[in-house]
């Protein structure tokens, strides 16, 4: 028998291929008489096209040319929650950079040169850049009121609460600014399309949207369209819905041309285009007793979801379910709402509406904390939830939950006591002012509420020729470590060696529907099947009687060619059906959210500099218990990726908006940190198993993303010694950082 | 316009007929068909395109192909010694230095000329010999490890 | 990638004289160093000209030397090569720091002193170093040859004093031959790959000899001429008090004219003009 897998932090199974380039990728894919593909956009934010004309000086009859008139109105949408985004946009534009008409030819310098040849007649509409005039309904751009979606989340009577004598009322205000997910690599597709059929390759995280979509378009039977994950450089949620776009683009090119059809952005494309995460507002009411212990909580969460719904309404389910934290509050009452705005559409990036609901609870916390005299972690310990307490989705917490130990741990980690005491002392006479915070948060692992029911994934094991299982699943590899952490699943639940177990490629004709690879699923939801389709397959060599237990893996290795040889082929599938006890009501919007939490505490140690207003973090904590670690390497690093993303959201990453269009679209004036930029990023576990996961693994891809905005803050405001509604907006740049900084200082000066 | 190009790759005498004005990245992975070097960003920003000319890094996508002629240039295919890998590669696999791995040709030429320059680079000097490479998966502290693991290795290794 | 290859000449003469003589055809040439502001402006589309020259190959321009009382420095030095320079170090300390707070390696190795300074940009890291130098700048055409003074060479946002036939070939800076207390801070939001938001750098020499440049927040980098004046009468009077660290910092922030841009606001660039330049000062207190 091999050592145990689980745990051990095995080599990446595509590891090589990455260290010496080797690994294919979709611009390092060439097709002979390939065209190259691109798309001319909207230049204004809201308008009505009233004509198109094509400037001389283009070979314009070499060029293909596709508009919405080439896509039959009934099928002009991407096949998405409420299909009201279309591929190309006929008349009405409403936002920046909207796709509007597609160009091919083989030769790309002329095909940019055409671009620029393409002239747009339009009016101009009124357009809508912020959250409350879409409330305001100033003007309705979406629908009768600029809603997507609201949610009303209750448990016990607020207002009973509120107008209680004994309590103390919080109030704040937060927001959160739209982040770009900024992958290496930039999209991107190649197609092959004709009357009957439709293949397309592309860097993608979700193969069965992409079926799903050009489904849609295309009206073909479902075995009639393929869609293969090439090689894929990040995605971060940034290749969940828009690759959609994107393939049924190059797709209907390719189709009009009888070429197949690349279509690769570059970078500038990439930024202004292509969706970010949900800027976000959200209000806090909060009534607290003179001890600490929070009664109630109103909240008001509002998401920008720009111009289409896309996914607005998941992300801000997600936002909402999280918004109240991991305390245990008897009343609460969540609005939430994701309204329509002029932006190009905002949507997935990972945490998916958590970052944004938890920076304004973890702020808000510290603000009610300093209300009743607590420390912020004596506040927290009050408040924690535990096993047999309930969410605000009236979900009881079924294990063991101990938030205290980790928020006793995270903070010895971070040295939080003394350092606490050390700035203190030393900030009054420095330039350079230091603090520490911390946020306490938890995070779900798979779809929210009914998803993973009605998503029902499936996954496959085969055996191969060469005696090996074949894992065969929708699931992407985008960075994360799905190939070696199926791997290491299989081979355990087996029994076998590493090298005994291959992931297939993920193409829609080998390998069955595991759902999309976000929301932090792959590993719990999918892994699970992984698992139960590996011994699906040991099943079957038993009950035909070639293999008994135990067996080495040479004896299984024989055991599946022999079955090959004589039976035919070995393949087992299994089905995901939810845990005994989960239950989920849509209508009242209660129940079990998720099938379980990740649950952490992150610590920053902050510096800010009040001669030119920047903040860099120094020291990083991060401690949470995300169930069995199957990789501790891909784990950390998982995490250490989280939060330096989470770094940028809160002090670096500022999207720059004019008129609706990203105006710091380039790497060089959006600014994400720099190896010189983070600071040392120390990744703690607990691990406490989790019954249904794969041998006890809960997700952990998103959780780092909740964290970090919110401790840095905290720990801005320690260094300041005050709080300032500055310091209430992430990102947090220095340009913002320099009103607090300023007011605090000279009202000292003043009190001196 | 086209020019003859002329260089040496991974240690291959090539030569290109391009127009001068031509990137050297596109050069790379369009007529000599080495796409491990790639285009992150395209302005010299992101370092995904970094490949040893000279012995010296630079951004590929920065260099017209006619500066590369006579040049001696070496990418991430050049790196390792047939099936043997690099320190700095084998330390990437080890101690999870890659994740999705655009941007890790870069990053490994980045770390093999740091560690030419540098025999045994303290924190510091790794942060800063890397600081041209832009990584959104790894946070970095991977890659320092890795870093550090490649300098150890070739330190024992006569 | 939005620049078309084909549409652009790129020729790599073999010698100075035969680069100044296409230059001297008035064709409308653009000259190539390293290409890090050139081929960025390519790859965006946005590079107008159609006729490039390359000088890289161009060895006469490169090399650090002290040539009588002066640090003379070719063109296509990068700044990799002012990093590792010990005459810089010795020489043009300022300098040195203006390079190692640039970019990073890839782009050290390419990025030219010569392009830095032809590619006019009021965000420049090395022209705000390049003027507590008081550095010149050799232009050479077919026809001659003619020191400038740098501090007088910008003329005004992305406009110089060259004429399009000349060629930036050397610049110099007088050798340090008393005690100079220096001080160079580019702020940038992150610590590398940064585009500078304010820049600011200064020396002083023999106790009062002053220059004081600033970087971002002007149409040009500028000296500050006043602050100059009043730090230079200020220290010769023996007197730097809080009071007149005030006084010449407010004088400080009324030279510079920053602007709003994508990069930040002229609210943050002036006042961190102030803080720094009060920085400044209180370094020559000390």
């Amino acid at each position: 028998m091999p050592d145990a897998l689980v745990g051990k932090s095995v080599p990446r199974k595509e590891g090589p291929d990455k260290v010496t380039g080797r690994a294919r990728y979709i611009d390092d894919m060439r097709m002979p008489d390939a065209l190259y593909g691109v798309t001319v956009r909207s230049p204004v934010a809201r308008g009505r096209l009233r004509g198109v004309s094509f400037a001389d000086g283009v070979p314009w009859n070499e060029i293909i040319v596709v508009s919405a008139a080439d896509i039959p109105a009934e099928r002009n949408h991407v096949a998405l929650l409420t299909n009201d985004q279309p591929f190309l946009a006929a008349t009405e534009l409403r936002h920046a950079e909207e796709p509007v008409l597609l160009l091919a030819h083989a030769d790309r310098h002329l095909l940019e040169r055409a671009r620029n040849a393409v002239r747009f007649d339009i009016e101009k509409l009124p357009a809508l850049f912020d959250i409350d005039k879409s409330l305001a309904k100033d003007p309705v751009i979406w629908g009768e009121d600029n809603i997507f979606k609201e949610y009303n989340l209750t448990k016990g009577d607020v207002d009973a609460v509120f107008a209680r004598a004994d309590i103390i009322v919080v109030e704040g205000e937060y927001s959160t600014g739209a982040q770009e997910q900024l992958y290496i690599e930039n999209n991107g597709v190649i197609a092959v399309a004709d009357e009957n059929s439709v293949t397309v390759w592309g860097s993608l995280q979700c193969p069965y949207y992409v079926h799903k979509a050009l489904l849609g378009l295309f009206g073909l039977p479902a075995d009639k369209i393929r869609v293969v994950q090439t090689e894929t450089g990040g995605g971060f949620g940034g290749k969940e819905e828009y690759p959609s776009l994107i393939a049924g683009h190059a797709a209907l090119l390719a189709r009009k041309a009888g070429k197949p059809v690349k279509m690769i952005y570059d970078r500038a494309e990439d930024m202004v285009a292509t969706t970010k995460r949900h800027p976000s507002r959200t209000k806090h009411r909060t009534a607290v007793t003179k001890d600490g212990t929070i009664v109630a909580m109103d909240i008001d969460f509002v998401i920008d979801g720009g111009a289409y719904n896309t996914l607005s309404p998941v992300v801000l389910s997600r936002g909402t379910i999280h918004a109240a934290g991991p305390y245990s509050i008897d009343n609460v009452r969540i609005r939430a709402r994701a309204v329509a705005t002029s932006h190009p559409p905002h949507g997935a990036f990972r945490g998916f509406g958590a970052p944004q609901s938890i920076f304004g609870l973890e702020r808000h916390m510290n603000k009610v904390a300093r209300a009743v005299g607590l420390t912020p972690e004596a506040l927290r310990l009050k408040n924690f939830i535990k096993q047999g307490d309930t969410t605000a989705t009236h979900q009881l917490i079924k294990e063991p939950v101990d938030m205290p130990s980790i928020l006793r741990r995270a903070l010895a980690e971070a040295d939080y006591d003394a350092k606490r005491e050390r700035f203190a002392r030393e900030n009054p006479g420095r330039s350079v002012k230091r603090g520490i915070g911390f946020a306490s948060f938890m995070h779900g692992s798979g779809f929210t509420g009914s998803g993973e029911k009605y998503l029902a994934s499936v996954v496959g094991a085969t055996g191969t020729a060469e005696g090996k299982v074949r894992v065969l699943a929708a699931s992407t590899e985008i960075g994360q470590g799905t190939n070696t952490i199926f791997t290491q699943i299989a081979a355990q639940a087996l029994g076998l060696d590493w090298d005994d177990v291959e992931v297939a490629q993920p193409d829609t004709s080998v390998v069955p529907n595991s759902g999309p690879t976000v929301a932090s699923r792959t590993t719990m939801v999918v892994g699970k099947l992984v698992e139960q389709a590996a011994l699906g397959i040991k099943q079957i060599l038993v009950q035909a009687g070639l293999l008994s237990e135990p067996y080495t893996p040479q004896q299984f290795r024989a055991a599946v060619k022999k079955y090959i040889a004589t039976v035919g082929s070995l393949r087992s599938m299994a089905q995901y059906s939810p845990p005994d006890g989960i239950a989920w009501d849509d209508q009242s919007y209660r129940g079990d959210a998720y099938g379980t939490y990740a649950w952490a505490v992150y610590v920053a140690t902050v510096a800010l500099d009040t001669v030119t207003y920047e903040a860099r973090v120094e020291d990083f904590v991060a401690l949470q218990e995300v169930g069995r670690v199957i990789h501790p390497v891909l784990a950390a690093g998982q995490i250490e990726g989280g939060v330096a993303q989470g770094i940028g959201f809160a002090l670096y990453e500022n999207v720059v908006w004019r008129e609706g269009r990203m105006a710091n679209g380039q790497f060089t004036n959006y600014i994400v940190p720099t190896s010189v930029d983070v600071p040392a990023i120390r990744v703690f576990f607990d691990e406490v198993p989790y019954p249904h996961g794969p041998s006890g693994a809960k997700g952990i891809g998103e959780l780092p993303m909740d964290g970090p905005a919110p401790a840095i803050v905290n720990a801005i405001e320690e260094a300041l010694g005050a709080p300032h509604p500055a310091l209430h907006h992430v990102p947090l740049m220095p340009e913002q950082l320099m009103d607090a900084v300023d007011d605090l200082l000279s009202a000292r000066r003043k009190s001196a | 316009m086209k020019s003859q190009v002329r260089c040496s790759v991974n240690g291959a005498a090539c030569s290109f007929e391009v127009p001068p004005m031509a990137r050297l990245l596109d050069v790379l992975r369009e007529e000599a068909n080495l796409t491990g070097t790639k285009e992150g960003c395209g302005e010299g920003e992101c370092g995904a395109c970094t490949v040893i000319m000279d012995g010296r890094i630079v951004n590929s996508c920065l260099v017209p192909a006619l500066q590369a002629d006579g040049s001696t240039i070496t990418t991430i295919e050049g790196i390792a010694k047939g099936n043997v890998l690099h320190a700095v590669q084998a330390a990437f696999i080890s101690h999870g230095g890659a994740q999705c791995g655009m941007c890790t040709p870069g990053m490994v030429i980045a770390a093999v000329d740091l560690l030419t320059r540098v025999v045994n680079p303290d924190e510091n000097q790794i942060r800063e010999g890397l600081a041209g490479n832009i990584c959104r998966c790894t946070g970095y502290t991977k890659i320092f490890d890795a870093v550090r693991e490649a300098a150890r290795l070739l330190a024992s290794t006569p | 990638m939005r620049g078309d290859a084909h549409a652009h000449t790129l020729v790599a003469p073999a010698d100075l004289d035969s680069a100044l003589a296409l230059l001297a055809d008035n064709k409308g040439h653009r000259v190539l160093a390293g290409g890090t502001d050139v081929m960025v402006a390519f790859e965006r589309g946005l590079l107008r000209d159609a006729r490039l020259i390359s000088i890289w190959q161009l060895d006469e321009l490169r090399g650090i030397a002290t040539v009588g009382r002066h640090l003379t420095i070719g063109a296509l030095t990068t700044y990799t090569d002012l990093i590792e320079s010990s005459l810089v170090a010795e020489h043009a300390p300022t300098l040195a720091a203006a390079a190692r707070d640039t970019a990073a390696v890839a782009i050290r190795n390419r990025g030219t002193i010569g392009g830095n300074i032809a590619n006019a940009s009021p965000a420049a890291d090395l022209p705000p170093a390049l003027l507590v130098h008081d550095c010149e700048v050799e232009l050479r055409s077919a026809s001659g040859a003619r020191w400038v003074d740098y501090a007088g060479f910008h003329t005004g946002y992305k406009t110089t004093v060259m004429r399009p036939d000349e060629l930036i070939v050397r610049v110099r800076v007088p050798l340090v031959d008393a005690p100079m207390r220096h001080f160079y801070r580019k702020v940038g939001t992150r610590r590398a790959q940064a585009i500078s938001k304010v820049c600011i750098s200064a020396s002083v020499r023999r106790g009062h000899d002053v220059r004081i440049a600033f970087g971002s927040v002007a149409p040009t980098v500028v000296r500050a001429r006043i602050v100059e004046r009043e730090l230079a009468s200020a220290l010769a009077a023996g007197l730097l008090s809080t009071e007149a660290v005030s006084r010449i910092v407010a004088l400080g922030v009324a030279e510079a004219r920053p602007i709003d841009d994508i990069r930040s606001t002229a609210e943050y660039r002036g006042r961190v003009t102030r803080n720094l330049l009060r920085e400044c000062l209180m370094s020559f207190v000390a």
